[in-house]
C-alpha cells in the first residue's frame, strides 16, 4: 500500500513535470530551448568569418608579391598630398615611434621586419622606398579598403607621420628576394 | 502547486543564464590563446564612429551599467560582445546581454546581431557607415546601449517576472557619421529601429560623440601612463520618439563623460558617467568595460575550418 502510494505520487510526479514543460512551451515557445538562438547566431559568425578569410583578395598562403596591385595605390594620391612633406623628419624620437607603432598596427600583416606577408605586401620593396612621405601618409590615412587595408585615420596625424618616418628608415631590398626572410635593416 | 512550478521556471531560467555564461567563458578562453594585438579604441560605450575591426581581428569585449532607478530597484547590467572585422568595409558583432536588479534576480535577456559596412572606400570630409542589427531581447533587458522611442526611466521600473515576459524581434538601423581631425574625432548617430514582433512603428534616437587623445605624438618608448594612451571625451544620447509621436516628448536624455585607457598589454578600460538630463531620464548610468583585440583569428578559424595552407 505504502509502495504504491509512493508509486503513485512519483508518477503523477512525473506527469506533472510533463505538463510543466508543455505548459512553458505552449506559453511561451521561445523559450523551449532558448539556447539555441544565440548559438544559431555565433554558428552563423563563424561561417561568416570562414567565408572572409577564404575569400579575401588572394590566396591565404601565398605572399603577396611586387607588382600588388595595392603598391599602384600609391600613384593615385593626389598632387598636394603626395608633396606633402614629413613634419617629424628631423624628429629624432619619430622612427623609433614609429617603430612601436609598426610592431602595434602594421606587422600582424606587413610581417615584423616589413616583409610582407600573406595578407599584404612588403614595405621595404621599391614601389613604396621610392614613394613620398606624402603619398605614404596618404595611403596610410585612406587605407586600400576594397583589398583589406583599413584606415587609419584613427590614429593621429604625429603617429601616421612617424609611422613613414619608420618605414622611410627601412633599405630597400632586390625585387627578387622579396617575400622571404630577409632583414630590412641596412 | 503554483509554489513547485514557479520553482521549476526559476531552475530552469538558472540553467538557461549558467549555459549562456559558460558558453562566453569558453568563447573567452578560446581567444585567448591566439596572439593579441594593442588596441586604439575610442573611448565610446553607445556611439559609433567610423572605424572598423581590422579585417580578420577579433575583439572581445564585456560591458557593465549600473543604472539607478526611481520607483523600482538599482540595477546592474551587463553584456558581451564579440566584434569581428569580417574584411576591411564590413565588421560583425554578437552581443550576448544580462542584467541584475537588485532584490530581484539575475536573468539573460537576449542577443544581438550587429553588421556595420563602410559605404565609401576612401576618407572623406564626412565619412558614413551603415549599422543593421537583429535583436532578439526580452523587455527585461536594460543595458540601454541603444535609447530609442519612448524609452524613459519609468519603464524600466518592472520587476523582472513581468518584464521578461514580453519578447522582443527588433531590426536596428543607423547611420553612423564620423569625421576625425586635428586629433579630434566627431560622430554622429541617428538611430530607427523597428519591433517586428507587433505592429508598433519606428522609433527614433541618436547619439552623438566628441573625443580626442590626449597626446597626438607617440613616445618611442613603451609605457602605460603615456598621454597618447588615454582618449577622453563625451558622448550625449536620447530618444526621439516614434512615428506617431516624434520629438523630445516623453524621451529620456544623457550626458556623458567618457574615458579610454589603451594599454599597451593589449587591454583597453573603459569609463564612463552618464548623467540623465531629464526627469524622464535615469539620474545615473555608470558604466564600465573591458576589451581586448585578437588579430589572426580570422586565419585560425580558416585553418579550423580546413582552408589551404
Amino acid at each position: 500500500m505504502m509502495f504504491e502510494t509512493v508509486r503513485g505520487t512519483t508518477s503523477q510526479l512525473r506527469l506533472y513535470r510533463v505538463k510543466s514543460s508543455l505548459n512553458m512551451t505552449e506559453r511561451n515557445p521561445r523559450r523551449g530551448c532558448p539556447f539555441k538562438l544565440p548559438a544559431l547566431a555565433v554558428v552563423l559568425s563563424l561561417a561568416v568569418i570562414r567565408v572572409a578569410a577564404q575569400t579575401k583578395s588572394g590566396p591565404v598562403s601565398e605572399p603577396v608579391k611586387n607588382g600588388d596591385p595595392v603598391y599602384a595605390e600609391l600613384a593615385k594620391a593626389p598632387k598636394k598630398a603626395a608633396a606633402r612633406r614629413n613634419p617629424l623628419a628631423t624628429d629624432p624620437e619619430a622612427v623609433a615611434a614609429g617603430e612601436k607603432l609598426f610592431a602595434s598596427h602594421c606587422a600582424e600583416c606587413h610581417g615584423e621586419l616589413a616583409q610582407g606577408g600573406k595578407k599584404a605586401p612588403s614595405l621595404v620593396a621599391a614601389e613604396v622606398q621610392h614613394a613620398s612621405p606624402g603619398s605614404l601618409f596618404w595611403l596610410l590615412t585612406n587605407g586600400v579598403v576594397r583589398r583589406g587595408m583599413p584606415v587609419w585615420s584613427k590614429l593621429p596625424e604625429p603617429q601616421r607621420w612617424q609611422l613613414v618616418s619608420f618605414i622611410k628608415s627601412l633599405a630597400p631590398v632586390p625585387a627578387s628576394t622579396q617575400g622571404g626572410d630577409q632583414s630590412p635593416h641596412p | 502547486m503554483r509554489h513547485v512550478f514557479t520553482q521549476r521556471g526559476t531552475e530552469y531560467q538558472s540553467k538557461t543564464f549558467a549555459r549562456a555564461l559558460i558558453f562566453v567563458l569558453l568563447l573567452w578562453a578560446a581567444t585567448l590563446l591566439g596572439p593579441s594585438l594593442q588596441a586604439q579604441e575610442s573611448p565610446y560605450i553607445v556611439t559609433y564612429d567610423h572605424y572598423l575591426e581590422e579585417p580578420g581581428s577579433l575583439e572581445v569585449e564585456y560591458f557593465s551599467t549600473f543604472g539607478t532607478q526611481r520607483g523600482g530597484n538599482d540595477f546592474h547590467a551587463f553584456w558581451a560582445e564579440f566584434e569581428y572585422g569580417a574584411t576591411a568595409w564590413w565588421t560583425t558583432e554578437v552581443y550576448l546581454d544580462g542584467q541584475t536588479t537588485f532584490n530581484d534576480s539575475t536573468i539573460f535577456t537576449g542577443f544581438r546581431w550587429e553588421n556595420r559596412f563602410r559605404i565609401l572606400q576612401r576618407e572623406h570630409f564626412i565619412n558614413p557607415v551603415l549599422y543593421i542589427e537583429y535583436e532578439q531581447i526580452s523587455g527585461a533587458d536594460k543595458i540601454l546601449k541603444e535609447i530609442e522611442g519612448h524609452d524613459i526611466e519609468e519603464s524600466n521600473a518592472d520587476p523582472n517576472s513581468l518584464a521578461r515576459q514580453e519578447h522582443n524581434h527588433e531590426i536596428e538601423t543607423k547611420l553612423l557619421l564620423s569625421k576625425t581631425f586635428n586629433g579630434w574625432n566627431i560622430a554622429e548617430n541617428t538611430i530607427a529601429t523597428k519591433n517586428v514582433t507587433g505592429g508598433n512603428p519606428w522609433e527614433f534616437g541618436y547619439a552623438i560623440g566628441a573625443s580626442r587623445p590626449l597626446a597626438l605624438k607617440a613616445r618611442a618608448k613603451r609605457c602605460s601612463l603615456c598621454p597618447e594612451n588615454f582618449v577622453a571625451g563625451v558622448e550625449l544620447y536620447g530618444d526621439l520618439g516614434d512615428r506617431h509621436s516624434f520629438g523630445l516628448h516623453e524621451t529620456s536624455h544623457y550626458l556623458a563623460p567618457v574615458i579610454a585607457w589603451n594599454l599597451p598589454s593589449d587591454w583597453t578600460l573603459r569609463l564612463s558617467s552618464g548623467f540623465g538630463l531629464n526627469d524622464n531620464s535615469h539620474r545615473l548610468l555608470l558604466r564600465w568595460g573591458v576589451s581586448r583585440e585578437f588579430s589572426g583569428f580570422g586565419s585560425a578559424m580558416a585553418r579550423l575550418f580546413g582552408a589551404r595552407q
